[in-house]
């Protein structure tokens, strides 16, 4: 993967200022999160301040994780942030640590980086403990991560409670991804106004997009919310062959048409039900066959349930097999009913929004592939090169 | 206060007794897990019964939530 900087400063870029600090005040860092409009990047883009806030008025001593699991295939963000600029993501973790008071500070990376992180973390106070993310796709689910931070498999959990209130052995527990924490640092280093001078006004700053796809130059790319597809594209060297769709927000994400002047913003890419999520963008080409490319994610997010809810565990399969009928060409005009009934069914249905994600996915796979349906129910596929399941 | 009965589905092993005596709001899936027929809120008129669920449930997977804090 390559990467680059957009302007400066940039979270990708190689400035090492020295650890920055809220000294006097520590708590500032919830002002500015809250005027900069600072949201998660982990991917449900909650406003920051707010569980700052909550994590803050607990009457215990919180714990803070920087979460860095990134369990999302298609997305290589954390991983180019953790492995080019880990200073900020310690900085945003120290200085979120002290804004909230916290006992215990973590970082949750997958074990290949953990030593690089764990040497460097070791030359920091508070101390912060790296713990190893197993290679999961929900592993970075928040209460996933409370449970492996106690020492347990990295599972979700019921949520009777928000972790802000009890999360790691029932203390208010902050989960932010660490992304959003490299931002908390720029933020304190070069304020409100500079956050805002990118953006859109009510979704202002920038974010780590994972191109990848059919695109010249696949990597991470650093981008205003709201630029517009084409731009994003054009950041990963443009389009490698005709696109008929991209994949916006990962594998719990939706698709839609590949249109250039698309804006990548949650106003932007509602009426395709999609969301800019933690910022991975998969270009399919025209020669591709959508249903196929769709039932096979369908195939990963199936056996990627925890094991634990038995709609999720029993519905998950059952829809994966039934969009592999529609893919192979199957002609059965019940199958898309099938589909819709098996959505309903699962979604809301699980301790964790796994199902809901699959959801998401699989309904616009249903929209913006509709006209594929049709063809492929009367036996035919529109892809030049469509291959089998 | 409204009330709002909270399942958790990590607990709940299915074929059990909330749709017995839940009829009225808990169908069972295909796979014999609960399904909610209009959301989870319960009706004041269905306030024992579902107690009764949440007692009887052998997972303890059933908790009855004041709808504000859910
Ligand atoms: C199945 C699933 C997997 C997730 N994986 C990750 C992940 O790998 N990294 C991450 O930061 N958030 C992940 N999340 C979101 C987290 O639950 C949580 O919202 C996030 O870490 C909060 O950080 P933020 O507010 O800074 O975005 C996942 C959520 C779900 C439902
Ligand atoms: S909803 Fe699915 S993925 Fe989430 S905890 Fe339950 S079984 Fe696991
Ligand atoms: S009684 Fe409990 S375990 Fe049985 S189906 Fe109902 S919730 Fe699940």
């Amino acid at each position: 993967m390559t990467m680059t900087a957009v302007g400066t400063p940039g979270l990708l870029t190689e400035h090492d200022d020295g650890p920055v600090r809220l000294s006097h005040d520590p708590r500032r860092l919830l002002i500015l999160a809250d005027e900069a409009g600072l949201t998660g990047r982990g991917g449900a883009g909650f406003p920051t301040y707010r569980k700052l806030a909550a994590v803050a008025a607990g009457v215990e001593r919180p714990v803070v994780i920087g979460n860095g699991a990134e369990g999302e295939p298609a997305s290589g963000k954390d991983r180019a942030l953790l492995t080019r600029a880990p200073h900020l993501v310690l900085d945003g973790l120290v200085l979120a640590a002290e804004a909230v008071g916290a006992e215990k500070v973590y970082l949750y990376v997958p074990a290949d980086i953990a030593p690089a992180l764990r040497e460097r973390a070791a030359t920091r106070a508070p101390r912060v403990t790296v713990v190893e993310a197993p290679d999961t796709f929900i592993s970075g689910e928040e209460s996933a991560v409370i449970s492996r931070i106690e020492g347990r498999a990295a599972l979700p959990r019921d949520k009777r409670r928000l972790v802000v209130e009890s999360g790691v052995r029932g203390a208010p527990t902050l989960v932010q991804n660490v992304e959003t924490l490299a931002h908390l640092a720029l933020l304190a280093r070069y304020g409100p106004s500079w956050f805002r001078s990118r953006g859109t006004p009510q979704e202002p700053g920038t974010f780590l997009a994972t191109l990848s796809g059919a695109v010249r130059a696949p990597g991470v790319y650093e981008a205003p919310y709201g630029v517009p597809l084409g731009e994003l594209v054009n950041l990963a060297g443009g389009p490698s062959a005709d696109l008929q769709a991209v994949l916006v927000g990962g594998y719990h994400g939706a698709w839609l048409p590949a249109r250039a002047e698309v804006p990548v913003s949650r106003a932007g890419l509602r009426q395709y039900g999609a969301s800019p999520g933690a910022g991975v963008v998969v270009a399919l080409p025209a020669s591709a066959c959508g249903l196929v490319e769709s039932a096979r994610i369908a195939g990963y997010l199936a056996r990627q349930t925890a094991g634990q809810c038995g709609p999720c565990v029993n519905g998950l399969p059952r829809l994966a097999d039934t969009l592999i009928q529609l893919a192979r060409r199957d002609r059965d005009t019940r199958l898309p009913g099938e589909v819709e009934r098996l959505l309903r069914l699962v979604a809301g249905r699980g301790a964790c929004h796994h199902p809901d994600g699959t959801v998401r996915f699989v309904r616009s796979s249903m929209a913006t592939f509709a006209p594929e349906v049709r063809m492929h129910l009367a036996g035919y596929c529109t892809a030049e090169g469509a291959s089998d399941v | 206060m409204s009330e709002r009965l909270h399942i958790d589905w990590t607990a709940c092993r299915g074929r059990g007794l909330c749709t017995e005596l839940l009829p009225e709001m808990l169908d069972l899936d295909e796979w014999g897990y609960p399904l909610p027929r209009q959301g989870l809120s319960v009706p004041r008129a269905l306030s024992n019964p579902a107690r009764q669920a949440v007692g009887l449930c052998p997972r303890q997977a059933l908790r009855l939530q004041t709808e504000a804090a859910s």
